[in-house]
């Protein structure tokens, strides 16, 4: 595709024509050895969703077993390694990874006027990293599994449990470096490699929301890491740490364990928070109300993340009064999410409001975070945690923000940026279908499972035959499962047929505001022609409205109208000083 | 909105050398590979810092049980040992300051004098200190503590003390090990002078950097271990 | 089919802990409402292309900002300080309360009252008088939990833990496992049985009668799983490198390394288990462990008994697994598989009191067929 772009001088400038990133080269070699963040992102991309399709294949079994209450199919011990790599396959393998090293890795680049990511090398070496650790973690799974759930908790895991313990831990670990890569790799690209005139508080708001995560990974990452290497050593050489029998204190693990897996709740739901944010903007056409105060709250969700970690051990054996501190700073971090939802809400009040298929992932991740965060605040509370802790009302909880949150967030993002990644776009009507019907079907699937858990159920159980007045919620639960696994499905069939059928997508089909929105869809390898220079402040929508709204006029009304791609020759105004 | 412009020099051709094409110039790139690489540290601090913390706890928890295990330690070879690691760190720091300077030879002996008390550190570790414990059954394990040497400690207490010394000097010794590949590839890099790093001092500063720090865990773990009071 | 929405409120934490759930969840629904409204209504009137003001729009407002930071906070912290009472509250057992002691593991509850009476899986209790749990474990983590009376807290290794609770509701409550422990943790349950003060002094002076008695060759291998006797290779149906067969043991001749022989009566057993390396089985190290020490006198006379039935005429042992029980541990009995959804429809016994010996309790099909599995 070839730019025309007017210079500061205003001399026409024609390049010759540059591929895009797909287009250059076809082997698959250069594939495997890019250096091309664009690339990479994609090859985490196809590697990320088949992850994400193994752990809902698991996901439906469970739901299958629950239906009745002495299970369908499985034994206790298949069903307890089902729970498990469940868990494992979608925490390590799905959730921490998807934004960040998907859409992080493509478009962070671009939307802060850069080339690449600071260490194209490092980011390939993150892929392969996170591929052998996936390698490793479906071995420990075909060779029997896990039976011990995503927690790991000593001493089952270290001297009891008879299952693929130190390969699927091993497989974490090595998950975590590629964590750990790709966060060090986003740090130093925002502090170093921000266009010209793009300050801090010019920054798209997706931004702020890596960085924050970025510098969680960090901290948070090896701590669990050599918790779990100690584990294993425990496991294979008996160096007792956790496990009382060996003079140890399985308590001990819990703190470390959580210390990383608290703040790692935040690394998977700050990144969505950051495309919300972009959804925001874009299809409100409106700059993000107090782009301050969510800047900064992500920052405050950061910090105040690493010391909350208690509130999974309310009922440990650890202290009431360490309890209380963790309670107290529990509620305290639940207030920086609460402004997010409150600004972004806000930025609809006076915007241009569209409701496309991202959008509608954005307001079903409003609907349901909200959801999730405010029940999360039942469990931040002692003296309801004590009875709600570990039963299905905590399932609920982390899956409204987890699923309702972060993968809302993620297939929004998916949605909104396809265009830019691939050149194509999807057809509207099956996009708002499948976001519905995830939005309907997640709700019948998890609402049911706060009641069930309100009555007692505990977690991780396998049957209930002694509480047959649970099956009723099962059934509901599951029968919403069965929708929610058919929304899911939906994307990878029209987004794969978008790929070769889909109408053309132009530089900015959105008419939204970015750096990404600026240059080719999908981008040539450098992203951009020349280094941009960045003069308006973030999110400005009055420049963007005078050109852009006639564009995506045009393209809402009909995309793939013939005149919308550009043409040779065509001038784009896209500079107007 | 921004403006799509020249850039600041040349359409990316008559790059320096050295200069990777996704940094504008050199300063650039130096900085933000100074960024990760404390980034990263930064990470490996948290590592060591997991295991600091449980060895910290632990040892509240039995005092007494600690002191007499770790009676078992040669502080000797231990100082020894420090001194070493303190004086490659010396080394480093030369190393880097002459490849500022880009006097090649000096260079080649600074990481040499590094490598070889790296060597020696380990040499001593593996020859004086841990095949010692193991002969007197001090590696945890189902044969822990039946030769004695326990001094009167509780066997529970001075297993997780051994499990704790084990893993802690294993992992830094680990980094060692990889500390000692990466100046071994600098220094091959500097003899064939390669012009990634005579060119520019940075790679061997990064390497410095990691050094230094892996000296730091050690001057932890030193007194941590070895000179535990009673 | 029975269902509801809300569990019995049987104990003095159900109300309090009621109450401050209840308005958690009346502030998560105005929250979401208040939410869920705006979104709307904004999508609607702002929609692109409606002809509504526009002009000079907000982008920041720090009246607003604050407002909506400090209420949210201040609402938090109200629900911090209630939580925080109600969890004091729930760990300050008083001083009088009657001691239970527990033990968890793999997968069953064993409860000693002061009083010398034990139970298997259900804790019977009086009505309105405080009662302390004292628990620990024997393997690995587990956590007591009774939804009924609100309370919940983990059973730990190499430590005690204690919940309290006074019941207020004579009945039949569900007890369970909470932190997963591996294969039966499902399982590993039973009932909270609530008396009437006159019917649990009987219930005291009749021994506790209900508590299901387990076999000396049952009690015998629930011992042998729990010391991993058939794991490593060691004790299997047929000799193995590292351990002999004690099938048809008793009254088999033993050769010794050292060339003396002897006949294997229950004192060669005893001593095979306290002090093997007395007596080395010919063709074998000196590597089983010694249990001297370990081992009850009631424990070793439970192993005599298993090992006496093992093998002989019969069907051949399956080889057991320390962490595969093949039958329920638990406080049930688990039922045939095959049955429809909805077949289970087991009610809960209505009457607290000593039950007929057998152990299944509300998980009954309504052939009343109960399958052993």
């Amino acid at each position: 595709m070839s730019h025309v772009v007017q210079t500061a001088n205003g001399a026409d400038h024609v390049h010759a024509e540059q591929p895009n990133y797909l287009e250059a080269g076809h082997t698959v070699k250069s594939w495997l050895l890019t250096g091309d963040h664009k690339r990479i992102a994609v090859l985490y991309l196809i590697s990320t969703s088949i992850f994400f399709f193994v752990g809902s294949i698991l996901a439906g079994l469970i739901r299958l077993e629950l239906t009745s209450p002495a299970g369908v199919l499985l034994e206790n011990e298949t069903y307890n390694k089902v729970f498990s790599a469940h868990g494992i396959v979608m925490i390590f393998f799905f959730l921490i990874p998807a934004v960040p090293a998907v859409l992080g890795n493509f478009i962070l680049p671009i939307m802060i006027g850069a080339r690449d990511l600071a260490f194209p090398r490092l980011n390939l070496a993150s892929w392969y990293v996170y591929m052998i650790a996936g390698l490793l973690a479906i071995a420990g799974l075909l060779m029997g599994g896990v039976d011990t759930g995503w927690t790991f908790y000593t001493p089952y895991s270290s001297l009891y449990s008879n299952s693929q313990v130190t390969l699927v831990i091993l497989a974490a670990f090595l998950a975590g470096f590629s964590s750990i890569m790709t966060a060090v790799n986003f740090i130093a690209t925002i502090h170093k490699m921000r266009a010209p005139g793009m300050t801090w508080f010019r920054l798209p708001l997706f931004v702020w929301s890596t960085y924050a995560t970025s510098v969680i990974v960090v901290l948070g990452t090896p701590v669990v890491a050599i918790t779990l290497c100690l584990v294993m050593l425990e496991r294979v050489w008996r160096i007792g740490i956790f496990s009382p029998e060996l003079g140890g204190d399985p308590v001990l693990f819990q703190h470390l364990f959580w210390f990383y897996s608290h703040p790692a709740v935040y690394i998977m739901i700050l990144p969505a928070f950051g495309v919300i944010s972009e959804l925001f903007q874009a299809f409100t056409r409106k700059r993000v109300f107090g782009y301050h105060f969510v800047a900064f709250s992500s920052i405050a969700i950061a910090a105040l993340g690493f010391i909350v970690w208690g509130h999974h051990m309310f009922i440990s054996s650890q202290s009431m009064y360490q309890g209380m501190v963790f309670s107290l700073v529990s509620f305290l971090v639940a207030v920086p999410s609460a402004i997010k939802v409150f600004n972004w809400t806000a930025t609809m009040y006076k915007g241009h409001v569209r409701m496309q298929t991202p959008f509608l992932y954005a307001l079903g991740f409003i609907g349901l975070f909200t959801v999730g965060g405010l029940t999360g605040l039942f469990l931040a509370c002692m003296g309801t945690d004590e009875y709600l802790t570990n039963s299905y009302f905590v399932v609920a909880h982390f899956h409204y923000v987890m699923v309702g949150g972060a993968i809302m967030g993620f297939l929004g993002g998916i949605h909104y940026w396809w265009p830019k990644m691939f050149g194509r776009m999807y057809p509207e009507f099956w996009g708002k279908l499948s976001a519905i019907a995830i939005f309907i079907g997640f709700n019948v699937t998890f609402l049911p499972q706060f009641i069930v858990g309100f009555l007692g159920m505990p977690r991780r159980y396998h049957y209930y035959y002694f509480a047959p007045e649970f099956q009723i919620y099962h059934v509901l639960s599951t029968a919403g499962a069965t929708v929610l696994g058919f929304g899911f499905m939906l994307p990878a069939f029209y987004l794969l047929w978008s790929l070769k059928k889909g109408a053309k997508a132009t530089a900015n089909p959105w008419g939204a505001h970015g750096l990404e929105w600026q240059t080719a869809s999908p981008p040539i390898v450098t992203n951009f022609v020349e280094t941009p220079i960045v003069t308006d402040e973030v999110y400005d929508y009055t420049h963007v409205d005078e050109f852009e709204q006639q564009r995506a006029t045009r393209e809402m009304d009909s995309p793939g109208a013939p005149g919308l791609q550009t043409k040779e020759g065509e001038v784009i105004e896209e500079e107007v000083h | 909105m921004a403006a799509i412009t020249h850039a600041t020099d040349e359409h990316g051709h008559g790059h320096e050398e050295g200069l990777h094409h996704q940094f504008e110039d050199m300063e650039q790139q130096s900085e933000t590979y100074l960024v990760g690489m404390w980034s990263f540290l930064v990470s490996e601090v948290m590592f060591f810092g997991a295991m600091f913390l449980a060895y910290t706890l632990y040892r509240w928890k039995y005092q007494p049980d600690f002191h007499a295990a770790h009676e078992e330690l040669s502080v000797l070879w231990g100082g020894i040992n420090t001194t070493v690691l303190l004086f490659s760190s010396f080394t480093m720091v030369m190393g880097v300051h002459f490849a500022q300077l880009r006097k090649k030879d000096w260079v080649i002996r600074m990481l040499g004098a590094t490598i070889v008390c790296a060597f020696v550190f380990l040499i001593i570790k593996f020859t004086q200190e841990w095949p010692v414990k193991f002969e007197h059954h001090l590696f945890p394990g189902a044969n822990f503590g039946t030769e004695g040497h326990l001094n009167g400690a509780n066997p529970k207490a001075a297993e997780l003390f051994y499990s704790l010394y084990f893993a802690m000097t294993g992992f830094h010794a680990l980094h060692i090990i990889v500390g000692i590949l990466l100046l071994g590839v600098l220094a091959m890099l500097w003899k064939k002078e390669n012009p990634l790093v005579t060119k520019d001092y940075i790679p061997t500063e990064l390497i410095g950097l990691y050094w230094h720090f892996v000296d730091l865990v050690w001057i932890f773990l030193f007194p941590l271990f070895y000179l535990i009071p009673s | 089919m029975n269902y509801s929405m809300s569990p019995p409120q049987a104990s003095n934490f159900a109300a309090p802990h009621d109450w401050v759930f209840y308005i958690l969840l009346a502030l998560t629904i105005v929250f979401t409402l208040i939410v869920g409204v705006a979104v709307v209504i904004f999508a609607a009137r702002y929609r692109a292309g409606t002809k509504v003001n526009r002009a000079r729009p907000v982008h920041e407002h720090m009246t607003l900002e604050l407002t909506w930071t400090i209420i949210p906070l201040i609402l938090g912290l109200f629900m911090f300080v209630a939580g925080a009472k109600l969890f004091v509250y729930m760990r300050t057992p008083p001083k009088d309360a009657m001691n239970i002691f527990v033990v968890g593991k793999q997968w069953m509850w064993h409860a000693q009252h002061e009083n010398g009476i034990r139970e298997n899986n259900t804790i019977h209790v009086p009505v309105g008088k405080p009662v302390r749990l004292t628990m620990i474990s024997q393997d690995v983590i587990h956590a007591m939990y009774i939804p009924a009376f609100r309370v919940q807290y983990h059973v730990v290794p190499g430590r005690y833990t204690q919940l309290w609770f006074t019941a207020t509701k004579v009945g039949t409550y569900h007890m369970f496992c909470a932190m997963y422990c591996g294969n039966q943790h499902s399982e590993m349950g039973g009932y909270v049985y609530v008396m009437e003060p006159g019917e649990y002094a009987k219930w005291v002076a009749a021994g506790g009668e209900d508590v299901p008695r387990l076999t000396m060759a049952q009690e015998g291998a629930r011992q042998w799983n729990k010391l991993g006797c058939g794991n490593g290779n060691c004790h299997n149906e047929a000799d193995t490198a590292r351990g002999p067969s004690l099938f048809g043991l008793l009254g088999k001749t033993r050769t010794f390394a050292d060339g003396s022989s002897a006949k294997a009566d229950e004192a060669y057993i005893r001593e095979s288990i306290l002090q093997p390396y007395n007596h080395i089985t010919k063709g074998y190290d000196n590597t089983m462990p010694a249990y001297e020490g370990q081992l009850s006198e009631e424990d070793v006379l439970a192993l005599i008994a298993y090992i006496r039935s093992l093998g002989g005429a019969g069907t051949p042992q399956t080889n057991i697994n320390a962490q595969k029980g093949t039958e329920p541990s638990g406080g049930y009995e688990r039922p045939n598989r095959n049955m429809s959804v909805g077949a289970v429809e087991g009610q809960l016994p209505s009457r607290p009191g000593p039950r007929t010996g057998n152990l299944s309790v509300g998980a009954q099909s309504m052939q009343g067929q109960a399958n052993h599995e």
